[in-house]
């Protein structure tokens, strides 16, 4: 695919414009994109605070209320509140995608995206039931 | 009662300017008019000079796309009252060089086509000894969506990956290369794989969606790639994990 | 063969990341982040949380969790900083970030659950 590149610097009477940095900016479905890429960061984000919790558990009792206290931290908790809006778009993206990469067919018929999507939410409905029931189970 | 719009058109005269200007001009507004029947009418009975590509006037060509009012669109498909009341700014489609006034080059997009290898490749001999190859209706619908492009560009024109980087092989050529991918009689998708697998070919997408959601064909090019980025997956595995088995 | 990218390999983990952080982190970030914090529910203790996390299955949910997650962070945000900033010229740097990040947190999420009493 490299041929038309060096055709096309022969020409220099051609107007080629530039993607101009802001270009995500343009336009709301490109903005949405963008912010849907910047999800990744959140999600990085979880992964170093699970990272610290994990590293509070071994430090012994002590260190986990102190790793609680810290999370109560205002500043934090609207760094979580923030985080948490940009892994659920993740989610509810990442969930309305699955039916584009994968085609499901029934009887020779391919299945409509929102039914190809269901289960996803219902799986995600369940995983996030089984934690909930795990770690506010007593005893 | 004689109504008229302003419609606002990209001029690129290379002999005389350095980059585009805009030009007015005032056209009958008519409910049934398109963007293409304004073009024409300025072209007819205000300004010969005016250059742009149409053909077919019914959405089956693909020679007619334009941004209109910053929109990739074909413009034979594109009422003159939606944008009421008016000015209507036409632009050549974005993300192509522009060679004169409304007419982009389309060099770049033509050969990527090709390399894709859009046509029935077969490892036997073309014709079929008994006159035809057979095909069920749920074959023939395993690819018709896909099959439906008309090459008008207009997802390139909404791909900002393409317009970043145009080594990126874009969505009409990969959703044309697993039109035939899908094809029961096809038996070319290694070779496919072989073009398209390297990083220009579909690694590049980012899946922004925006060829899908213009495309006036319905054809779903953000599906395409996803599917083949998925089948380009499973067969890395499997040539890695069973380096002797041929593909 | 030689010069098939390795592409298909990130954008695997890319996707096994993208589904693992889709159904897992939403509803811990919820729990961990907010409801615990701000006392909406009561947070399980140390104790609790130990017993729990000390489960094979459950150190080995939470080590794909964050070696996925941390690919499926290193390939988005590389083609983020591709596309909205246009610096694909600092290629090579941007893979070690990236990459390199990802590796990092994934050799301390091993450490973390391997030694974890």
């Amino acid at each position: 695919m490299k041929p038309s590149t060096a055709y096309r610097q022969y020409h220099p009477k051609w107007y080629r414009t530039r993607v101009s940095t802001l270009w995500w900016s343009r336009r709301w479905s490109y903005l949405k994109f963008m912010l849907r890429e910047l999800s990744s960061v959140f999600v990085a984000f979880y992964v170093v605070i699970l990272l610290l919790q994990l590293h509070a558990l071994r430090g012994g009792p002590e260190a986990y209320l102190e790793f609680q206290e810290w999370l109560k931290d205002p500043l934090l908790v609207v760094l979580n509140g923030i985080s948490f809006l940009f892994v659920l778009f993740h989610a509810v993206t990442w969930f309305n995608l699955t039916p584009k990469a994968m085609v499901v067919r029934l009887r020779g018929k391919r299945l409509p995206n929102l039914l190809v999507a269901a289960p996803n939410y219902a799986a995600w409905l369940a995983i996030s039931g089984l934690i909930v029931f795990l770690l506010m189970r007593q005893g | 009662m004689a109504e008229t719009i302003t419609i606002e058109v990209a001029r690129y005269r290379p002999e005389q300017e350095g980059e585009p200007t805009l030009q007015s001009y005032e056209v009958p507004f008519s409910k049934d008019w398109v963007v293409l029947d304004a073009l024409n009418y300025i072209k007819d009975h205000v300004d010969g000079s005016l250059s742009f590509r149409w053909s077919c006037r019914m959405g089956v060509c693909g020679s007619c796309g334009m941004t209109v009012n910053g929109e990739p669109k074909l413009t034979c498909a594109t009422f003159l009252s939606h944008y009421l009341p008016g000015p209507i700014r036409v632009e050549p489609l974005q993300n192509f060089p522009v060679v004169r006034d409304l007419i982009i080059e389309m060099t770049d997009f033509l050969e990527k086509l090709q390399s894709v290898k859009p046509w029935i490749v077969r490892e036997d001999d073309p014709a079929p000894a008994k006159g035809e190859f057979l095909q069920t209706p749920e074959q023939l619908d395993n690819y018709k969506q896909f099959s439906m492009c008309i090459n008008c560009m207009i997802c390139y024109a909404a791909c900002p990956v393409y317009g970043l980087d145009p080594q990126f092989a874009g969505p009409a050529a990969i959703a044309l290369a697993q039109r035939y991918n899908l094809d029961s009689r096809d038996q070319g998708e290694q070779e496919r794989m072989d073009v398209l697998s390297q990083h220009e070919g579909i690694w590049g997408c980012t899946f922004v969606g925006e060829c899908t959601e213009v495309c006036p064909k319905n054809v779903d090019p953000a599906g395409a790639i996803q599917q083949y980025k998925l089948a380009a997956t499973k067969e890395w595995f499997k040539s890695f994990l069973m380096p002797w088995s041929k593909p | 063969m030689a010069n098939r990218s390795n592409e298909p390999l990130l954008w695997a983990l890319f996707s096994g990341g993208g589904v693992a952080a889709a159904f897992l982190i939403p509803i811990l970030l919820f729990l961990y982040g907010l409801a615990f914090p701000l006392g909406w529910l009561q947070s399980p203790g140390y104790e609790r949380t130990l017993e729990l996390v000390q489960h094979p299955l459950v150190r080995l949910g939470l080590f794909l969790l964050c070696f996925l997650s941390l690919f499926h962070w290193a390939h988005r945000f590389r083609f983020t900083l591709y596309d909205g900033l246009q610096i694909k010229h600092l290629n090579p740097a941007i893979n070690l970030f990236c990459y390199g990040g990802a590796v990092t947190g994934t050799v301390v999420a091993a450490y973390l659950l391997w030694t974890l009493p």
